[in-house]
């Protein structure tokens, strides 16, 4: 195990993030603040409680998801695309490290970077609303697990992408769909019932609620199963990212 | 061992269905400068890749100090640096950050003085908290060396180190590679200049057409730089060359219109006087004569064109 190597593509991958701190986190940070002013406290005042939580307290774990989907994907995927796109992967190619150790190094900085903007949008959510967190540890294992798991799809996307178009695409157009459609705003039994049944297609609803669920003890869908979704998912991850190396799709011609 | 890579039937087949390399054999030395030479396309930097990693072979196999460089990767990518033919650097890093970011990768624990040692070697020390932007192409191309040797390989691929490098720079190269080789580091380097061959390599490889057409010492090469040629203009074009004359070696080109006597300049007796005369005697009159010597230049262009 070349642990010298983890630790420098890690260290790396952190540097890259804090020369560019403010806008890493100061951008995210004010679109939640907008959510929550517009829905948190504009619309939420007029709306009734959500299983009985109030809205605004509601919709938080929802847009602590969807900021950490977003962030995971496009770090994890801006990380490994960008040494494609100069050139500079030749250095990592050619280094004694192996998959797995690439995958640490990149997928562990990006993971790392969207759990601490998480906890500071929860923390930003604070000045808002008045939350309480019933399960801390199930909170953070979610938090930590969603980032691992789409850390890992923003690394497939990014070794897939042959333009910056493409790594822009995906969390533009399905993931924040999928966020948005999954229950960040609603419960899942707030819609017709036909549409209940098709939401569940959505993963996005596993996450999101299996995520309120630690805050509030209440979910759309058995917390067992979105814990077995996200484990599903992230293996489905790591098998794609195993064949990419095995087979050099794309970065090893 | 004297041999310390060695190639054997090595193929690539890129997907585009170019085969860039054709069932490839190649010992490299223990401690040697081997130059590989070669037009564009050949395949130098294919052959590169596949040593080094970058690029996975279709078939045949390398072994570098014994190990597979795809099954056994960790020993063999460990004994290896390499500076790419591409310049490409991480703009926004330091030159420190990034030679120490090299030396992790190849999974050495930090070593300040040694990284140190290396960028005051290149003349990059007052340069060391400067972004890698800001430096000019020379001094980013020591930067990509200053990497190549951050942890301290055995071997050391140099893939046209010395392009758009200025005639100062390109002599600092030459004299930095022959001290990386006196303190036993084997180096590999490829080049269009038949001039940097000559003057930096043991031996020599030629490749074309992803095909290896010569490896010879340098000095059994350049022996045959010794060699110096006559031509005769003919008046009168030959079928065949003259009876009588077959101790000469002579050769017709030109549609016979030329008579080349290839000769060892060191030789006390070229020859040529005798020659002459012999020519003279038979009533074969010409009109012109030039002689030249042959380069490695020359050889190289006829090796790559005969294929
Ligand atoms: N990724 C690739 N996909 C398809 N063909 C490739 C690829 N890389 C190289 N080739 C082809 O393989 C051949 C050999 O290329 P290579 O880069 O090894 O040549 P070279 O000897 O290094 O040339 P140069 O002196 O120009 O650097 C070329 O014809 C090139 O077009
Ligand atoms: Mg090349």
């Amino acid at each position: 195990m070349n642990i010298y190597g983890v630790r420098s593509i890690y260290r790396f991958e952190m540097a890259r993030w804090f020369r560019t701190l403010t806008q890493s986190i100061v951008s995210p940070i004010i679109s939640t603040s907008l959510y929550f002013v517009v829905f948190g406290a504009a619309i939420g005042a007029r709306m009734g409680e959500v299983n009985g939580v109030s809205y605004g307290a509601f919709i938080i774990p929802g847009l602590v998801m969807l900021s950490l989907l977003s962030e995971s994907i496009s770090n994890a995927s801006f990380g490994i695309y960008f040494p494609k796109f100069t050139g500079t992967i030749y250095e990592i190619l050619s280094a004694p490290v192996s998959t797995f150790e690439v995958v640490a190094g990149f997928v562990g900085a990006a993971a790392t970077k969207s759990v601490l903007l998480g906890l500071l949008i929860l923390l930003t959510a604070r000045l808002f609303v008045n939350y309480h967190i019933a399960h801390p540890l199930w909170m953070l294992a979610f938090l930590v697990l969603t980032a691992i798991t789409f850390s890992l799809l923003g690394f497939i996307i990014g070794i897939w992408a042959d333009g910056f178009e493409k790594l822009q695409i995906v969390p533009l157009m399905i993931i924040t769909p999928l966020t948005f459609l999954g229950g960040s705003f609603y419960s899942i039994d707030m819609l017709p019932p036909v549409w209940q049944k098709i939401a569940l297609i959505n993963p996005a609803v596993y996450l999101i609620s299996g995520f309120r669920w630690s805050f509030y003890d209440v979910s759309d869908v058995a917390v067992g199963v979105s814990l077995g979704m996200i484990a599903l998912f992230m293996l489905l991850c790591l098998g794609i990212i195993y064949w990419i190396f095995k087979t050099g799709y794309k970065i090893r011609p | 061992m004297k041999q310390l890579i060695s190639i054997r039937g090595l193929s690539k087949t890129y997907d585009s269905g170019f085969q860039a390399l054709k069932h490839l054999d190649l010992d490299i030395h223990r401690g040697e400068i081997f130059a590989l030479l070669g037009p564009n396309g050949a395949g130098k930097t294919t052959l590169i890749g596949i040593i080094c990693g970058i690029v996975n072979p279709s078939s045949g196999t390398v072994t570098v100090d014994g190990h597979d460089v795809v099954l056994d990767y960790r020993a063999t990518r460990t004994k290896i640096g390499l500076v790419p033919q591409e310049l490409c650097t991480d703009s926004f890093e330091t030159v420190w950050a990034t030679v120490n970011f090299s030396r992790g990768l190849f999974g050495k624990p930090r070593d300040h003085a040694f990284v140190e040692k290396v960028l005051r070697d290149l003349s990059l020390w007052d340069k060391r908290h400067s972004k890698i932007l800001a430096l000019s192409g020379g001094m980013k191309r020591r930067v990509m060396m200053a990497k190549a040797l951050s942890h301290q390989p055995d071997i050391l691929f140099l893939d046209e180190p010395t392009a758009g490098v200025d005639v100062e720079l390109r002599r600092d190269m030459w004299e930095m590679v022959r001290e990386l080789r006196d303190r036993g580091v084997t180096i590999i380097l490829t080049t269009h200049y038949i001039e940097e061959a000559q003057e930096m390599a043991d031996r020599i490889g030629i490749i074309s057409n992803g095909e290896l057409i010569l490896v010879e010492e340098k000095a059994a090469l350049m022996s045959k730089l010794g060699k110096k040629q006559l031509t005769l203009q003919l008046q009168k074009p030959l079928n065949n060359v003259p009876e009588g004359l077959e101790s000469f070696a002579l050769e017709l080109t030109d549609n016979g219109c030329s008579l080349v006597y290839t000769f060892d300049a060191q030789n006390e007796q070229t020859g040529i006087g005798t020659l002459l005369r012999t020519l003279a005697e038979r009533g074969i009159d010409f009109k012109n004569l030039h002689s030249s010597e042959s380069s490695l230049e020359d050889i190289f262009v006829n090796l790559v064109r005969g294929r």
